[in-house]
């Protein structure tokens, strides 16, 4: 592995060596080493698509899979589909990210397909990372699309980070969940430039007891553009929570689309939106305090997104 | 010593100019030094000009002799103003030990900054990591704000009504914060307060009244007409005012 590669892994997956547990690192389209664990699987599709398939056995317990996806090529597109199946009562972490390193003139562009069988009282967390950079002019595009089933009582925490780097994102996330399994989504992003970054989840709450909290912190500067569009449909007595918390600096745009939809008397779902510069009193405060108005912001912004 | 020559301070409200400091001259070169007076006074506005918050039309703000009427909010705190807020600010995702170590300019061990909070009457472990946003209480932010100030330890610090929250019995600590504070600086301690038992260890008292010094001198000469006649007239101040 050469510098710009185990640094882009650093950045999306806290990488300084081969991962413990099960791993498949993915470079510029090929495989660039696997691991599978008596517990964890991880094969090559069988269906032609470019992508993998890991396996999750029950007897999973505080195990870990790491995939990520590293590009260091101008002018390299991919599409790839990778398919999680978790069996009833595993518990693991699903680290997976994205780094691209374009330092050529043309774009390059990743758009990924992970879809989740979370099995009957099954634990997920899954971390996501999306990290960009180049000394080129060339695009960086990540379009990640992520399909959630969760099973009776099955839980999953999703955290996905865009700090800069990537000029244009649509991240689309759909989830299904049923009885007593609980979905929890925490998204942050930061745009810079003239980066776009869209983001559309969409949940349906389908059984008694079914749960969503969907939460989004971001920061839009410069001339960048953010669309964050959230969706939680209530089929059942159960609860749903989408929050969009987002800075505007500069020439940014931010616009926030909500939807609820209650087909059950007993949905309670509930929408929260705020969009807003930075309070002038807590730069003021941070300036008492010895810090210049730049790194008022920084601070103020650092922790935001902490 | 901080010294304020003739400072006038106007902000305009609905197209009406309202002249909220009138004049005001004062020299602070003891150890504590109490402002008091009516709710809507000027004692606030006061304080933030000192800090460099709002900029007086007229006057001029003199810090150990050195004229700092044009320096930045920035740079009065870096040549050692501190200022706690009579309403602290909050903010989302910032914890208490990042806002202590932004105030001592520093990264800061966890010992530290917990010794900090045990200075203020918090359980420093159950706090070190909270966020400063919305889920703490006005009192546990007030004291928060008071460690900072320890944190900083500067020549001049300018307190804006530390009491209000806190609960009496902690009124000891309060003052022995002060006392600590003093004695690592050896500078001066401002304090806007309306409480009598922090009014009692000032060294000097000055009450102001409509934007102006209406008198002001050691404790022993002013706090005895504060506690008799003129608390009536504050109280008509206010509700004229
Ligand atoms: N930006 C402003 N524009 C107009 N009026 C203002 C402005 N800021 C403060 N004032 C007014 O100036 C007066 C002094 O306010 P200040 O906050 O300094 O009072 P205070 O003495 O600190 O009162 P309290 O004891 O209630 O804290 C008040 O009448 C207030 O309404
Ligand atoms: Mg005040």
């Amino acid at each position: 592995m050469n510098e710009i590669e185990k640094m882009l892994l650093m950045q999306i997956a806290d990488l300084h060596k081969v991962p413990d547990g099960a791993y498949n690192i993915r470079k510029d389209g090929d495989g660039d080493g696997r691991r599978s664990t008596p517990h964890i699987r991880i094969e090559n599709r069988t269906d032609g698509k470019s992508g993998i398939d890991i396996f999750v056995s029950s007897q999973t317990q505080n195990e870990s899979v790491h995939i990520p996806v590293v590009i260091t090529k101008s002018d390299y597109r991919e599409k790839v589909y990778n398919d999680f199946y978790v069996e009833a009562g595993a518990d693991v972490l699903i680290i997976a990210g994205c780094g691209i390193h374009n330092c050529g003139a043309q774009t390059s562009e990743h758009s990924g397909v992970h879809t989740f069988h979370v099995g009957k009282s099954a634990r997920v967390r899954y971390v996501e990372k999306h990290y960009g950079e180049g000394d080129g002019r060339g695009g960086n595009i990540m379009n990640p699309d992520t399909v959630i089933y969760l099973e009776e009582g099955a839980s999953m925490l999703m955290e996905t980070t865009q700090i800069k780097g990537i000029d244009s994102t649509m991240r689309t996330t759909k989830a299904i969940v049923a009885a007593g399994a609980d979905l929890v989504v925490k998204e942050k992003i930061y745009t810079h430039g003239t980066q776009f970054a869209g983001t559309d989840f969409t949940v349906e709450l389908n059984g008694e007891g079914a749960g969503a909290d969907v939460v989004s912190r971001s920061v839009a500067a410069d001339h960048s553009k953010q669309k964050f569009a959230s969706r939680i449909i209530g089929n059942a007595a159960c609860n749903g929570h989408t929050e969009c918390d987002a800075i505007i600096m500069d020439e940014a745009q931010v616009v926030a689309v909500p939807e609820l939809t209650a087909n059950s008397v007993d949905a309670q779902l509930i929408h929260e939106a705020a969009i807003g510069k930075i309070a002038g009193e807590q730069i003021t405060k941070l300036m008492t305090l010895g810090l210049t108005e730049s790194e008022a912001e920084e601070q103020i912004i650092r922790g935001f997104l902490n | 010593m901080l010294e304020l020559q003739h400072i006038s301070y106007s902000a305009e409200t609905d197209g009406v100019e309202k002249r909220i400091l009138d004049d005001i001259s004062l020299t602070i070169d003891e150890r504590f030094v109490a402002i008091t007076g009516p709710n809507g006074s000027g004692k606030s506005t006061l304080a933030k000009v000192i800090a460099g918050i709002l900029r007086p039309q007229e006057g001029r703000i003199l810090l150990d002799g050195t004229d700092i009427t044009e320096l930045s909010v920035t740079e009065r705190a870096k040549s050692g103003i501190s200022f706690a807020f009579q309403q602290p600010v909050r903010f989302k995702g910032i914890t208490v030990k990042d806002l202590i170590s932004i105030a001592a300019g520093k990264k800061i061990s966890v010992k530290d900054a917990c010794s900090y909070l045990s200075e203020v009457g918090l359980c420093a472990r159950d706090y070190i990591d909270r966020e400063i946003n919305a889920s703490l209480s006005g009192g546990e932010l007030k004291r928060i704000e008071i460690a900072t100030m320890l944190a900083r330890s500067t020549r001049l610090t300018v307190f804006d009504e530390p009491e209000a929250g806190i609960d009496l019995w902690s009124f000891q600590s309060l003052i022995s914060v002060f006392e600590k504070m003093n004695s690592l600086t050896g500078g001066n301690i401002v304090i806007i307060t309306h409480q009598e038992r922090i009014l009692s260890i000032a060294d000097r008292i000055v009450v102001i009244s409509g934007g102006k010094v209406e008198r002001e001198g050691t404790r022993e000469e002013i706090l005895p007409g504060l506690l008799g006649a003129s608390v009536c007239r504050m109280l008509t101040d206010k509700m004229e005012g």
